[in-house]
């Protein structure tokens, strides 16, 4: 349990924590966004390994953001944990349901279905007038055990929240992928046949990770939501999901850190990009993306791997 | 009550029609490479553009009306042939063979990048190809009135759905295409130089993506974005249809075009996501698509 | 039907639609025999052999094992009872390394069912490495330890497939073409190998073979298939002898060592 790695891991977030307040506000807003996403990211990740690449994860992350924004709107419900707790329900909940359906599926049509199951909510959202139609609506500001942050304090309360719940998910999936279930994502992406034949539903254990994977990603869109203060069906569109998967396929599938290494350092290019190219920062991204692709197939995580063992085989 | 029935009737086979010309494409390149090419969406905007503009220029000079749509035709044709090789040549050509998911990466990253080259070869403003339309006319059916220029886009729809299917059944090169759909690796071992194919199908692909692109101009406002939203209706044409399959295009197209015009007359709220709740019932019924053999696994 | 009996089939039957693919089958095998199963390609093997684990339900008959009928039970409880099988072509993790391969089959086997036993058990959990280690030495592919499965050579596949099966300590063991595309210098070597690991564990084994002698030499019994139905059933030399057999299956045969036969002796 206290590998190594996860050491640093948490050292790392603890020194975030502490930094925070000596950080540049935008750098803590941006950093909050990016770890947010992270969460997405990580769930894809747990997807990934197994060889199944989700192009409607924005479901998740639309129905937590809007679970969090509905009941901000509609109810007296102002703590963040409570809220946060009932968006990670939610869109555990609608990944369950989901997920009898999606984990029958492999390769492109997993991800052609889940692409227009996500679809499916953003006609759903745009439709919608109760559900605040194309504009979306605006999220009241949330309670930490009770107290509203003011104007400084709320990024701050923010990034906090968001760097605390990003280590927990971070030890938690590495956790996960010790076990049994989630070490069969290598395996399950070489020889489904064999897993079966070992005695294990293959679809089953597909099911759970799309589970995780919706529910990381229905937090992340709550974080997003309280963060950005607004919600809209953007967030299901599924330019949102393929903004995930880029950021995915920067980070590879290999570690949990890289997800929000990824994730921050996209964040960041993104960031500067439209600031300096304001015009072609589309063209920018497009050739990080083909460029890692390319030549950095496994991802940043395979980076640090690579450093680590040499010629070894992949870890399952 | 009829006059509905009419008008979703019309309404739909036209928006089919579009539909048609934008996935035959899409489901030529994935029967034969077996790759989903998101780039699609940037060949029918490309092809939406180029009309809007070339065509648009053609007509202000007063030139006689057939040559405006044939040069529709040939600026659609000119497109796909020149990102067409660009993207095949030099940038599939690098990845094949790899997973398929990493080839959807790499035409979806192709995608993002052609974007932004929209922006910077015309700007953000939107362009109206209105003369089409005009020379189309009007017909009256009733109280319905029918826009010439779309009963064309039907009729040459269906045109295009017949000369497809002949030339894949009857002409030589057509025949070897459904060879390397149908099994790829016995049609290599037979001596079908797979290569040439490729870049052949992803370029007749890339036109038949512009020509959609082009048909369309007259009837949209020619903006960012539109690349964005044919994409995922194509796709979800093509996953009902079958992939690879020029009849499940057709049937695809119908299928999603009365769908939606259902939809627009009789329950509006349902008009932007129909389709996929359609796409999503067809899968789960026939996991490939309604006209795709199941593929056995191999032990 | 007596204790040590651990596989009893009586009138099995399988139809698709008009065609038969088997018919009449009863057999019963004895605890710890190794049984060979001899027959042309489409003659019933393979039916025979996915009926008794799970991935054919008979049209007609019943399957019992130590006691228990199992006809039409899914495959995945019947691989929980102890009934395992390995592959014609070797079903293993290529990106995984031969240890990795043992111990996460190890760990699939030793984690208790349903989703919370797989959530609980640790992939690395020291019964399952220790199961891995044993099975890395039982087979002999110590060597190959931290080989990628994708690079080993065929025979090794084959006994990492066949390990794979094992280290579930499953009391019955199918075996399809255990040798098929090994070198003919190599099989008699890898048949030692399996079978005296096999013993050791006192798994019963069927295994399906077309190298005659191979089967003459590792099988207690033989069963002949033809047609969908067993047409012999005995010893080695029973079966290879019988004429039918002979006429249907393996050719007009010379013993081992005899003068004009190719057998290796």
């Amino acid at each position: 349990m206290w590998t190594r790695t996860n050491v640093l891991g948490l050292l790392a977030f603890v020194a975030l924590e502490i930094a925070a307040p000596a950080l540049p506000a935008w750098l803590v807003s941006l950093a909050t966004i990016a770890f947010a996403n992270a969460l997405v990211v990580l769930g894809l990740v747990i997807l990934w390994r197994a060889g199944l690449v989700p192009f409607g994860q924005a479901l998740f992350y639309a129905t937590g953001a809007y679970a969090v924004a509905l009941l901000g709107r509609y109810t007296g419900i102002r703590d963040v944990f409570l809220l946060l707790a009932i968006a990670a329900v939610a869109s555990g909940c609608v990944a369950f349901l989901v997920g009898f359906l999606l984990a029958r599926y492999r390769e492109i049509f997993f991800a052609m279905l889940s692409l227009a199951l996500s679809m499916i909510l953003y006609g759903v959202l745009v439709k919608t007038e109760t559900l605040g139609s194309t504009d979306g609506f605006h999220v009241e500001a949330a309670t930490f055990f009770g107290h509203t942050p003011q104007e400084g304090g709320r990024e701050l309360a923010m990034f906090w929240l968001v760097v605390a719940i990003s280590a927990l998910a971070a030890f938690l999936v590495s956790l996960y992928f010790r076990t049994v279930a989630g070490a069969l994502a290598v395996p399950v992406r070489d020889n489904e046949i064999r897993i079966e034949f070992l005695g294990l539903s293959v679809d089953r254990l597909i099911h759970f990770k799309l589970v995780l994977a919706g529910t990381l990603a229905g937090v992340g869109g709550a974080l997003a939501a309280f963060s950005v203060g607004h919600v809209d069906p953007n967030m299901s569109y599924w330019t949102t999901s393929g903004g995930f998967v880029f950021v995915t396929i920067l980070a590879g599938a290999g570690s949990v850190a890289a997800a929000f290494v990824a994730s921050f350092l996209f964040e960041l290019i993104r960031s500067i990009a439209v600031d300096i190219l304001p015009g072609t920062w589309q063209i920018f991204l497009g050739s990080v993306l083909l460029l890692t692709i390319l030549f950095l197939p496994e991802g940043l995580g395979s980076l640090a791997t690579r450093f680590k063992r040499r010629g070894q085989a992949k870890a399952p | 009550m009829l006059l509905t029935a009419f008008a979703i009737f019309t309404d739909g086979l036209v928006y089919a029609a579009y539909l048609f010309v934008v996935a035959i494409g899409l489901t030529l390149i994935f029967g034969v490479m077996k790759i989903l090419n998101v780039a699609h969406g940037s060949f029918y905007a490309f092809g939406a553009y180029g009309a809007a503009i070339a065509v648009g220029l053609y007509f202000n000079q007063g030139w006689p009306a057939a040559g405006g749509f044939l040069l529709m035709l040939l600026v659609a044709m000119v497109i796909g042939l020149v990102l067409g090789l660009i993207i095949e040549r030099g940038l599939l050509r690098l990845v094949y063979g790899k997973d398929e998911i990493v080839v959807v990466l790499v035409t979806y990253a192709a995608f993002l990048i052609l974007e932004d080259v929209i922006i910077l070869l015309w700007g953000t403003n939107s362009y109206a190809l209105y003369q089409p339309l005009v020379i189309g006319g009007n017909v009256e059916v009733s109280s319905l009135i029918l826009s010439g220029y779309d009963i064309g886009l039907v009729v040459f729809a269906a045109a295009l759905a017949l000369l497809v299917t002949w030339a894949l059944k009857r002409t030589r090169y057509g025949r070897l295409l459904t060879v390397v759909i149908f099994d790829r690796e016995t049609a290599a071992a037979f001596g079908i130089n797979v290569t040439v194919v490729y870049t052949v199908t992803f370029v007749l692909g890339a036109m038949l993506g512009a020509l959609g692109g082009a048909v369309m101009a007259p009837k949209i406002s020619v903006t960012l974005g539109i690349g964005v939203e044919v994409i995922v209706l194509a796709f979800a044409v093509v996953a009902i249809g079958g992939m690879g399959s020029i009849e499940g295009a057709l049937v695809g197209a119908l299928i999603v075009g009365l769908c939606r015009a259902a939809a627009v007359h009789l329950v509006p709220q349902l008009e932007l996501f129909v389709i996929y709740v359609v796409m999503a019932l067809v899968l789960v019924v026939r996991p490939y698509g309604l006209f795709t053999r199941a593929q056995p696994r191999k032990i | 039907m007596t204790t040590s009996t651990i596989l009893s089939v009586r009138d099995l039957e399988k139809t698709f639609g008009s065609l038969v693919a088997a018919r009449d089958i009863t057999v019963s095998v004895p605890a710890e025999q190794t049984v060979g199963v001899i027959g042309a390609n489409g003659a019933g093997k393979t039916t025979f052999i996915n009926m008794i684990t799970g991935h054919l339900k008979p049209s007609r008959g019943s399957i019992w094992f130590e006691d228990r009928e199992i006809t039409g039970m899914p495959s995945r409880e019947i691989t929980r009872l102890g009934i395992s099988r390995s592959f014609q072509v070797a079903q293993i993790f290529p990106s995984l390394t031969v240890f990795e391969n043992l111990c996460a089959a190890a760990a699939i086997a030793r984690g208790s069912k349903g989703l919370l036993g797989q959530l609980t058990t640790p992939i690395r959990l020291p019964a399952a490495v220790a199961e891995a280690n044993a099975a890395l030495e039982l087979f002999q592919i110590d060597h190959f330890r931290d080989t990628l499965a994708s690079t080993l050579p065929q025979g090794v596949r084959k006994l990492l497939d066949i390990g794979m099966a094992v280290v579930g300590w499953p009391r019955l063991l199918l075996l399809d073409e255990p040798t098929s595309g090994i070198s003919i210098e190599e099989k008699i070597d890898l048949m030692n190998v399996v079978m005296s690991a096999l013993k050791s564990r006192k798994i019963t084994v069927l295994f399906v073979e077309h190298d005659m002698e191979i089967v003459a030499r590792f099988a207690d019994r033989v069963l002949a298939f033809y047609d969908g139905t067993v047409i012999a059933d005995g010893t080695p030399q029973e079966t290879l002898g019988n004429p039918q057999v002979q006429e249907l299956i393996s050719g007009s045969r010379l013993a081992p060592g005899a003068v004009g036969s190719t057998a290796h002796a």
